[in-house]
């Protein structure tokens, strides 16, 4: 393993821990969430916010199925989506001959059944992660564990974390000002506990471990299920040449990771960050050839 | 079961992937259903026509498992010529008294005997007699005081066992009685009834066929889905009947699991906070029919099985309550036991509340005011006490109901008029105090304190032994006769510096002690003699070796498959109840995959992973002398071993209220008239008339849609647990109700809208969520709505709102006592009227629907 000589922004990086200067340091670790097994029972999101203490995120009927916590922020670390979506009835061919039985008896919506996704969502804790490049603070920082955490006693609070997470997930608390997200149990990683929504699941839909044994499990529940007829199974996250060079939390998703709301091709909005003060650097320095060039010109 | 119980859920996730079928079962598309294989709507309450229709297709296709049928079940037992079924009744049992309500179970036995022995001509005569003399007075008394509960460990006893035909041929066997009376089921009907599709059925039956057999086995799970039904009891049979026809009990995959309400439901049967039962399936004394510790015992003493050892599990249980004050020649103080009179069971209470007499209540870890069904009648007994004594976590409803209840808000009662004292206890929740929770395979697990119970909390156990030892000095020194059994009792538990006593005591008092005061074993080691003493027989061996074995946490991967050293199973540790069931007649596994107890003839013995539910040496080949009494007249092929018989009983001769077969009847509220029989409701429902407990007529247009309450995950139960914590409810933060779209739009509900939902009790608002999930269904030609509604909420608690219990009627099961929850109302966009308008309102939908006023009180059923 080399240890590079300045920070990846982008593209494959196997060891991020290294990368942001570990010498000696554990095997990276992550979440494998396993949706398939999910039963949206919120132990993750009460586990989390008991173990973390985090304040509630207000009391709102939201009528989007049973999830009433909506989305992942500064006052949710976890987030069990609930996903309905009927069955779909193939629409009957008309042949154009008498029907039989009233017309008030037709198919309506569901008729078919119904489907019940449900995935508990986390920080993903990606390879390269946006939010840590641009914290101008230093709150946010690679763990010698590989994930990122804020250190609220740094966080100022310009909230530059927020629009760069590609996922939406980091967020400012309003009534405190500084922004918070998951830590993947900081605290409980040095003392080798597990974190407590994967401590609290019950269906071991949220697994904790290695990353790279992760990968592997991850891989062999995937290929179980496609041989089960579960064509629609899939990892998301799982590939370390995507746009983030891979996540620390991935998941198994049984339908489109838009379906669930997360975003199909996510890129670090930082990728380019590199190029562009190179860009910067240059155009800075050819207005200082300019410039000097103007100075030298007149001495002539 | 994910919705409910997602720990549990867990082990059902494990068995899908291992390649299991899970097939749910439920009104409403739940968490469980989400994860199911299969997910089969079904028309609350019609539970019986579903499973009577598996069962019909086990019997018309000849798909039982024949071996074990034949010889493990009373299929083969020749029923008393004098039955009638249901099919020649139209709906009723033989036996039945309209007058009274009840069952004479008499025509119901097994056809006695040509040449009888003399003490089956005895027990004969008794039954006779009892028919005669007592009349069916008895039979009334004894369903009254809820009797049939007393066999939560082994059936009731019969006088003989009866000719046996085991080519099941005989018209008159129970394989053919039980074929005759389910042929009705057929998958049309079952559309009819529950608004399943005959290939939905048929794709059930035979999942559940093919799943069971020599080389597999199948399991039932239920909740209060079944148990809380006016035919709640039967609904269980008909599932017992499809596992026994199936091969499916005492062996391992199989079986019936109750999913209880919550932690040590199980154990509150069991050691019962239950008017008419003692520790351990013993029945409370009845005043007028247990007058001697003989007469008590009569029912089961010296009969066929281990309940014929009933008197040393009654004496030692009250030399455990009396210690050397229970002697020979006092009949163990039998006298100082109380005594029932009839039906002393939770709503009848409330009902003496309402009438002025009953004055008095401990609520303990529950809150009627949301939890019971028709708040409103609860909270009017409340409202009528003198003193009420409420310990739980929270202030909950039923301790604040004189000040915030719905009947203030109406003007029904006023605060200034109530009498109640109300005394609030802090109680210690379960982290906070040491014990032992039973869950629902009998399994005891200890759990230790974690931290100190905050402020004045305390623990149940503090309260009551604190509570005993402050009467007693109160009453000491007392001469009269009626201070004797409190005086005399064992109180001298070693307590800490908060008098709190050490709760491992009280778990060995109840395992029991020998003559030299050490911890037994085994039940087996009882005796009648006055020499043992135990607080609940089936729990005797909990404390074996002075040692706490509900405290062991040996994990599954360091022992064999069936861990018995994780916790302690009643009785004797034994996990899989009649295993004896899990090899063939003749002792060996019915298939290698299926292995688990069996004869080793070498050794003389049975044996197996696990505790052998059998006598140890019993040879499969033995076979009872005639007159044999208690486990000596148990044949080495009979696994059912509590039973008198032996046997399974796919029809119940005797214990049961309400008939021995299940039989549809109509939930007492209904949108449709049965489609079975005349007979629209269970006949011998238990129906509570009081003013505050009208009932909707069926089918009509006024209420034409089902309701059904239930449970979320994110809260418990009557939500003292759980509504006053933000993490929870955020989590589900409002009352709402659950309608299909088709219902939405027939309504005009909007999606997070408000909508009233009324009964004849009452009306309340809740919110809308319009979804796919809740399925119109199709009956025949016609189509049902129903209306899910979680019940957690009230007054109280971060985010009040109205109880969706106050729209439930009290009709009740006549076995156990327990409520129907299923009922009909209507729906309306908007909310509910405010103040004297509600029961304007409500009053208006009884004179549309004609409800009869009720002025009279009276309990009839």
């Amino acid at each position: 393993m080399s240890t590079p000589v300045e920070s990846s922004l982008w593209g494959r990086l196997d060891d991020p821990a290294a990368d942001a200067g570990y010498a000696d340091h554990p095997k990276r670790k992550g979440f494998f969430t396993d949706t398939s097994v999910c039963i949206g029972c919120k132990a993750c999101e009460v586990a989390c916010k008991e173990w973390n203490q985090v304040p509630d995120d207000g009391f709102l009927l939201t009528g989007m199925s049973y999830d009433n916590s909506q989305q992942l922020g500064a006052s949710t670390w976890r987030h069990v989506a609930f996903v309905e979506k009927p069955i779909d009835v193939p629409a009957p061919v008309d042949l154009g001959m008498p029907t039989i039985g009233s017309e008030d008896q037709g198919a309506v919506s569901g008729d078919a059944g119904v489907r019940w996704l449900m995935s508990s969502d986390v920080c993903k804790h990606c390879t390269h992660a946006a939010c840590l490049d641009v914290c101008p603070t230093g709150a946010l920082f690679r763990t010698e564990f590989g994930t990122v955490v804020v250190q609220p006693d740094v966080c100022n609070g310009c909230g530059y974390c927020v629009p760069a997470c590609p996922y939406g997930v980091i967020d400012l608390r309003k009534e405190d000002g500084r922004a918070f997200k998951c830590t993947l149990c900081y605290d409980r990683l040095k003392d080798d506990q597990t974190p407590a929504c994967a401590q609290a699941c019950p269906t071991e839909s949220i697994q904790f471990g290695d990353l790279d044994e992760l990968h592997e499990r991850a891989d062999r529940r995937l290929a179980e299920l496609h041989e089960k007829g579960v064509d629609v199974a899939r990892l998301y996250g799982r590939d370390p040449e995507d746009g983030v060079g891979g996540d620390g939390a991935f998941f198994l998703l049984l339908d489109e990771p838009e379906v669930y709301g997360l975003p199909p091709d996510p890129v670090v909005t930082t990728r380019d960050i590199g190029s562009i003060w190179k860009h910067v650097g240059a155009a800075a320095g050819a207005l200082v050839a300019v410039g000097v060039a103007s100075f030298l010109g007149r001495r002539r | 079961m994910a919705e409910a119980h997602p720990v549990g859920f867990q082990w059902v996730v494990e068995a899908k992937r291992r390649g299991a079928t899970i097939i749910h079962v439920d009104p409403r598309f739940t968490r469980t259903s989400a994860l199911a294989d299969v997910h089969v709507p079904i028309r609350a309450g019609s539970d019986i026509a579903f499973l009577g229709g598996l069962v019909n297709h086990v019997l018309s296709n000849d798909a039982d498992f024949r071996e074990y049928v034949v010889a493990y079940t009373n299929a083969a037992n020749i029923v008393d010529s004098d039955f009638q079924d249901t099919e020649d009744l139209d709906g009723l049992f033989s036996g039945y008294d309209p007058e009274s309500g009840h069952y004479d179970p008499t025509t119901w036995r097994y056809e006695p005997p040509e040449d009888p022995t003399s003490d089956e001509q005895e027990l004969q005569q008794e039954l006779e007699h009892e028919e005669h003399e007592g009349g069916s007075d008895g039979h009334a008394q004894a369903h009254l005081a809820a009797q049939s509960e007393a066999r939560g460990s082994g059936g009731a006893a019969v006088p003989w066992k009866g000719r046996r035909d085991e080519t099941l041929q005989h018209p008159r066997c129970v394989y053919q009685i039980l074929k005759r009376h389910f042929s009705r089921y057929t998958p049309e009907m079952v559309q009819e009834v529950c608004g399943i599709s005959p290939e939905q059925l048929r794709q059930v039956a035979e999942s559940l066929v093919a799943n069971s057999g020599r080389e597999r086995t199948a399991a039932f799970c239920y909740a209060v889905g079944w148990t809380q039904h006016t035919t709640g009891a039967q609904m269980i049979r008909t599932a017992s009947i499809l596992q026994l026809l199936l091969g499916n009990i005492g062996r391992p995959g199989g079986g019936i699991m109750a999913l209880r309400g919550h932690a040590s439901i199980q154990g509150s049967t069991d050691i019962p906070t239950l008017f008419n039962i003692l520790p351990g399936y013993l029945p409370m004394r009845h005043a007028d029919q247990h007058q001697s510790l003989d007469q008590w015992l009569a029912d089961d003493e010296g009969k066929a099985g281990f309940w014929g050892e009933s008197r040393s599990y009654a004496v030692s249980l009250l030399k455990s309550y009396w210690g050397d004050a229970a002697t020979p020649d006092n009949d163990f103080c039998f006298d100082y036991l109380p005594r029932v009179t009839g039906d002393h069971s939770s709503y009848t209470t409330v009902k003496a509340q309402i009438e002025g007499r009953c004055k008095g209540y401990f609520l303990v870890g529950e809150n009627p005011a949301v939890g019971s069904a028709n708040g409103k009648m609860q909270r009017l007994g409340l409202a009528n006490l003198d003193w009420l004594v409420v310990r739980d976590l929270q202030m909950i409803e039923s301790a604040t109901f004189w000040k915030d209840g719905p009947e203030i808000e109406t003007g029904e009662l006023v605060t200034e008029e109530i009498g109640t004292e109300v005394f609030f206890l802090p109680a210690a929740s379960h982290v906070e105090k040491a014990g032992s929770f039973t869950q629902t395979q009998r399994m005891l697990q200890w759990r230790d304190k974690a931290v100190e119970p905050p402020g004045d909390a305390r623990s149940e156990l503090q309260f009551y032994f604190q509570l005993g030892k402050r009467i007693r000095q109160k009453l000491a020194g007392s001469t009269d006769e009626m201070d004797r059994p409190l005086l005399d009792l064992t109180w001298d538990y070693p307590a800490d510096e908060l008098g709190d006593p050490e709760p491992e005591t009280v778990l060995r008092e109840i395992n029991g002690t020998g003559p030299d005061g050490a911890a037994l074993s085994a039940y087996t080691e009882l005796k009648a003699d006055g020499s043992t003493a135990c607080g609940c027989w089936i729990y005797c061996g909990v404390y074996a070796d002075e040692t706490n074995m509900a405290r062991r946490r040996k994990p599954h991967w360091e022992q064999n498959q069936v861990a018995p050293e994780w916790g302690w199973v009643w009785p004797a540790n034994r996990r899989i109840l009649y295993n004896r069931a899990s090899a063939a007649p003749d002792g060996s596994p019915w298939s290698e995959r299926k292995r688990y107890i069996w004869w080793d003839a070498d050794e003389g013995k049975w044996t197996g992973d696990d505790v052998p539910d059998f006598i140890p040496d019993r040879s499969p080949d033995y076979v009872p002398e005639d007159g044999a009494k208690g486990p000596a007249a148990i044949r080495g092929t009979d696994p059912f071993i509590m039973q008198t018989d032996g046997k399974g009983w796919l029809f119940a001769t005797v214990g049961l209220a309400d008939g021995p077969m299940p039989t549809h009847y109509e939930p007492p509220e209904s949108p449709l008239p049965n489609p079975l029989y005349q007979q629209q409701n269970n006949p011998t429902r238990r129906s509570l008339a009081t003013a505050s407990n009208p009932l909707n007529p069926s089918y009509t247009e006024v209420f034409p849609y089902v309701f059904t309450t239930y449970r979320l995950t994110e809260h418990h139960t009557a939500g003292g647990m759980s509504r006053t914590l933000p993490y929870l409810t955020e989590l589900q933060p409002e009352p709402f109700c659950e309608v299909s779209p088709r219902l939405a739009a027939e309504r005009g509900l909007e999606h997070l809208g408000w909508a009233t939902i009324v009964t004849s009790r009452t009306a309340i608002e809740a919110r809308v969520l319009v979804t796919d999930r809740v399925r119109s269904l199709r009956l025949g030609d016609r189509t049902i709505e129903q209306i899910g509604l979680p019940y957690h909420w009230g007054p109280n608690g971060l985010v009040p709102g109205d109880s969706p219990n106050d729209l439930v009627n009290v009709t009740m099961d006549p076995n156990v006592y327990i409520q129907d929850k299923v009922g009909t109302c209507d729906i309306r966009p908007g909310r509910r009227p405010r103040g004297s308008a509600l029961t304007a309102y409500v009053e208006e939908y009884r004179r549309r629907a004609g409800v009869e006023e009720t002025t009279t009180e009276g309990t009839q059923g």
